[in-house]
C-alpha cells in the first residue's frame, strides 16, 4: 500500500495556484519533500491532513481519503508545523501530556508516552521548565515530541531544521532518521535544502511551483556515475591537456579533475599521463551522483526555454 | 552530570516502544479539552500567578453571601434579605471581571501561540473546539455564581427563614444562573477570540460588559427621573445581567435588582433577548473559528 498518493491534486487560493495537478505516490519510509519556499510543500501537508479541502483531484494517506476520512487520518498521523506552536507558560511535560490527550490517549498512557517521547527526542531535566525559556533547538524537539506522542503511523514534519544552527540541524536530522528506522514510523519531511534530506531520506520528492519535478529513491539517484574524480598534488590543468591528447575527456573542477570513464583503459591513461608529467596521484575515485545536480539540471534547462509556463 | 550518570544512561536506553493501548474517540477528546479548559478557568494546572485573580474574585463574591447568611441568623429574621435569584445581579461587576480575565486566558492563548494548529491537526474538529471552550467557560461562570449561592442558601437554611422559601429561592436562582452563564461566557469568548493578545482581550471584554452595565443604569436612572418609572424597565434589555434579572423577576414575581419587573407581554422580548445573545455568540464563535488559519 502506498504511504501517500495524490492524483492530479490541485489547490488554488484565489488567483494563486499552490498545487498544480500534482500526481505522486510514495512507499513507507523516510520521504523528503523538497522545494523552494512557496513551492507548495506546506499546502500539500495541509491537504493531506484534511485541513484544507483540495480544489481538484484526490489525495490518499495510509490508504484513507484525505477529503472524506480526514478524522481517521488525523488519528494516525502526527504533524509538526513549521511555525512556533508552543504556549510559553507551560512546561514541556504538561504540554505534551495535553496534546497526547487531544490525540485520544487516556491520562495514564498520555503521561507514560510523554515521558518516553521526551526522552527519545533528547529532553531531560528541561522538561519541567516553562517552554518560554527554551532555545530554538529545544522547542523543535518539543514540537517533534507532540507529533510522536500518540505513536502515529506517519509523521509530517514541516521544515524541522528551520532556524537551527549546523550542529542542531545535524542532531535534528539524526533524530528524524531514527524516527524512521528505529521507531518504524514513516516520515514525510520537508526542506528547501536538498542536501540535508538526501542524507536521511529513502525517497525524495521534488516539487516546484506546485508541480512534480522529480520523485525518486535516494539509492537510484546517488548511484555511482560514469565520472572518475582524480586528484593530483600539482598542475591538474597540465594533466587535463595531457589526457586530452590521448583522447580522454577531462574537465577541471576546482582542484580535482573530472574524467569520463570509458573502461579499464581510462585508468591506465591517467596513470601514464600522471607519471609522464612527474605528478603525485593523490586520489582516484568513482564519483557518486548528488541529488542537487540532478534537479539543478532540469531547472536550468527550463529557464533556458523561457522560464516556467 | 554526576558520577552515577553512566548507569542512569543505561537504564534510560530501552529503545522505542510502540503504543498498543486504547485510542479514545472524538467525544472523550472534547471532554478532555473541556476539563482542561474548566480547570484553566480557575488557574488549576496553570502558573501560580494565574490562580490569583479567579480565586480572589470568587472570594469577593462569596463573602457578601456569607455575611448575609450570618446577619439573618443573628438578627433572627424570618425573610431572606433579598430574593436569592437576584444575587448574581448584586455581584455582576465582579462576574464581568471574572469572565473578562478568563475568556482571553482560554482562547487568546491558543491563538497567540498558534496552538490551534495542533488542535485542528488532531481528530478534534473546529466546532468541537468551540463547543469545549464555550461549555468550559459557561460551567466556570456558573460555578462562580453557584458557590456563593450555596453558601447563602446554607446560611438561610440554618436561620428562622422557612426552609421551603429558601429552597424555592435557590431553585429560582439556578434558572438565573443557567441563563446568565452562557450569555456572559458566549459574549466574552466571542470578543476574546478576535484577538491573540490577552491584555487587549481582557480590556475589550470588560469594557463591553461594563459599558453595557453602566449605560443600563444611567438610562434607567434618567428615564425614572423624568417621571416615567413605568418605562424604565425597558432599559433592562441593554445589559445581559439585567435581561436575566428582569426575566427571572417577572417569571417568579420577585423584586428585581434593577428597577421594576417588565410588564405585560413585553417579557417575551426578554426571553428572546436571552436566546439571541446565546445563539449570536455561538454563531460568531463558529464563524470565527472557521476562519482561523492553520498556516
Amino acid at each position: 500500500m502506498a504511504l501517500i498518493s495524490t492524483d492530479r491534486l490541485t489547490m488554488r487560493f484565489g488567483p494563486t495556484t499552490a498545487l498544480d495537478a500534482l500526481t505522486v505516490s510514495v512507499e513507507p519510509g523516510v520521504i523528503g519533500l523538497v522545494g523552494a519556499n512557496g513551492a507548495g510543500k506546506s499546502t500539500l501537508i495541509k491537504v493531506l491532513l484534511g485541513l484544507l479541502p483540495a480544489t481538484e483531484g484526490t489525495a490518499q494517506v495510509l490508504g484513507l481519503d484525505a477529503a472524506g476520512d480526514s478524522e481517521a487520518i488525523r488519528q494516525q498521523v502526527g504533524y509538526m508545523p513549521e511555525h512556533d506552536c508552543l504556549p510559553a507558560d507551560t512546561t514541556a511535560t504538561e504540554f505534551v501530556v495535553h496534546m497526547a490527550r487531544m490525540s485520544g490517549l487516556p491520562m495514564t498512557a498520555a503521561r507514560e508516552r510523554t515521558a518516553d517521547v521526551l526522552r527519545h527526542v533528547g529532553l531531560y531535566e528541561e522538561r519541567y521548565r516553562a517552554v518560554g525559556g527554551y532555545s530554538t533547538g529545544m522547542r523543535q524537539r518539543v514540537k517533534l515530541a507532540q507529533a510522536l506522542v500518540h505513536d502515529p503511523d506517519l509523521v509530517l514534519l514541516d521544515e524541522p531544521t528551520n532556524g537551527l544552527d549546523p550542529a542542531g540541524r545535524d542532531e535534528m536530522l539524526g533524530l528524524i532518521r531514527k524516527v524512521g528506522t528505529d521507531f518504524g514510523i514513516s516520515v514525510l519531511v520537508t526542506s528547501h535544502l536538498l542536501g540535508e534530506l538526501e542524507r536521511i531520506c529513502d525517497h525524495v520528492v521534488v516539487i516546484e511551483g506546485g508541480r512534480l519535478l522529480r520523485s525518486s529513491s535516494t539509492a537510484d539517484v546517488t548511484a555511482v556515475s560514469g565520472v572518475l574524480l582524480v586528484e593530483v598534488d600539482d598542475r591538474a590543468d597540465a594533466l587535463a591537456s595531457a589526457l586530452a591528447q590521448v583522447g580522454v575527456a577531462a574537465r577541471l573542477s576546482g582542484r580535482m579533475l573530472e574524467v569520463a570513464l570509458s573502461g579499464e583503459q581510462t585508468y591506465d591513461a591517467i596513470r601514464d599521463a600522471t607519471a609522464n608529467l612527474g605528478l603525485g596521484l593523490v586520489r582516484m575515485e568513482r564519483r557518486r551522483h548528488r541529488m542537487v545536480e540532478l534537479f539543478e539540471q532540469p531547472v536550468t534547462s527550463r529557464h533556458a526555454q523561457g522560464g516556467r509556463q | 552530570m554526576s558520577a552515577g550518570s553512566p548507569e542512569a544512561g543505561v537504564i534510560h536506553d530501552i529503545g522505542y516502544r510502540h503504543y498498543r493501548g486504547v485510542r479514545l474517540g472524538r467525544w472523550p477528546i472534547v471532554r478532555a479539552l473541556f476539563v482542561d479548559s474548566l480547570r484553566g478557568a480557575f488557574g488549576l494546572g496553570r502558573s501560580a500567578k494565574s490562580k490569583i485573580a479567579p480565586l480572589v474574585l470568587l472570594a469577593l463574591m462569596t463573602i457578601p453571601a456569607l455575611v448575609a447568611g450570618i446577619v439573618v441568623n443573628v438578627s433572627g429574621g424570618t425573610e431572606p434579605p433579598f430574593p436569592l435569584a437576584t444575587y448574581p445581579s448584586f455581584v455582576y461587576p465582579l462576574l464581568i471581571l471574572y469572565v473578562g480575565g478568563q475568556a482571553p486566558a482560554g482562547v487568546s492563548r491558543d491563538l497567540r501561540f498558534r496552538v490551534t494548529t495542533l488542535y485542528f491537526s488532531r481528530p478534534l474538529g473546529r466546532t468541537d473546539y468551540v463547543a469545549a471552550k464555550l461549555a468550559a467557560l459557561t460551567t466556570a461562570v456558573a460555578l462562580v455564581m453557584l458557590i456563593p449561592l450555596v453558601v447563602l442558601t446554607g446560611g438561610l437554611l440554618l436561620s428562622d427563614v422557612p426552609a421551603g422559601d429558601v429552597l424555592i429561592g435557590g431553585a429560582q436562582s439556578l434558572l438565573a444562573i443557567a441563563l446568565l452563564a452562557p450569555m456572559l461566557a458566549g459574549i466574552a469568548l466571542a470578543i476574546a477570540s478576535v484577538t491573540p493578545r490577552r491584555g487587549l482581550g481582557v480590556a475589550a471584554v470588560v469594557a463591553v460588559l461594563i459599558i453595557g452595565w453602566a449605560v443600563q443604569g444611567a438610562v434607567q436612572g434618567i428615564v425614572a427621573s423624568q417621571g416615567r418609572e413605568d418605562l424604565a424597565w425597558w432599559s433592562q434589555l441593554i445589559s445581559p445581567g439585567t435581561i436575566v434579572d428582569g426575566l427571572i423577576a417577572r417569571l417568579f414575581d420577585l423584586e428585581p435588582a434593577s428597577g421594576t419587573q417588565p410588564t405585560g407581554a413585553a417579557v417575551i422580548l426578554w426571553g428572546v433577548a436571552v436566546a439571541v445573545v446565546i445563539a449570536g455568540a455561538i454563531g460568531a464563535l463558529t464563524l470565527r473559528y472557521r476562519r482561523v488559519s492553520v498556516t
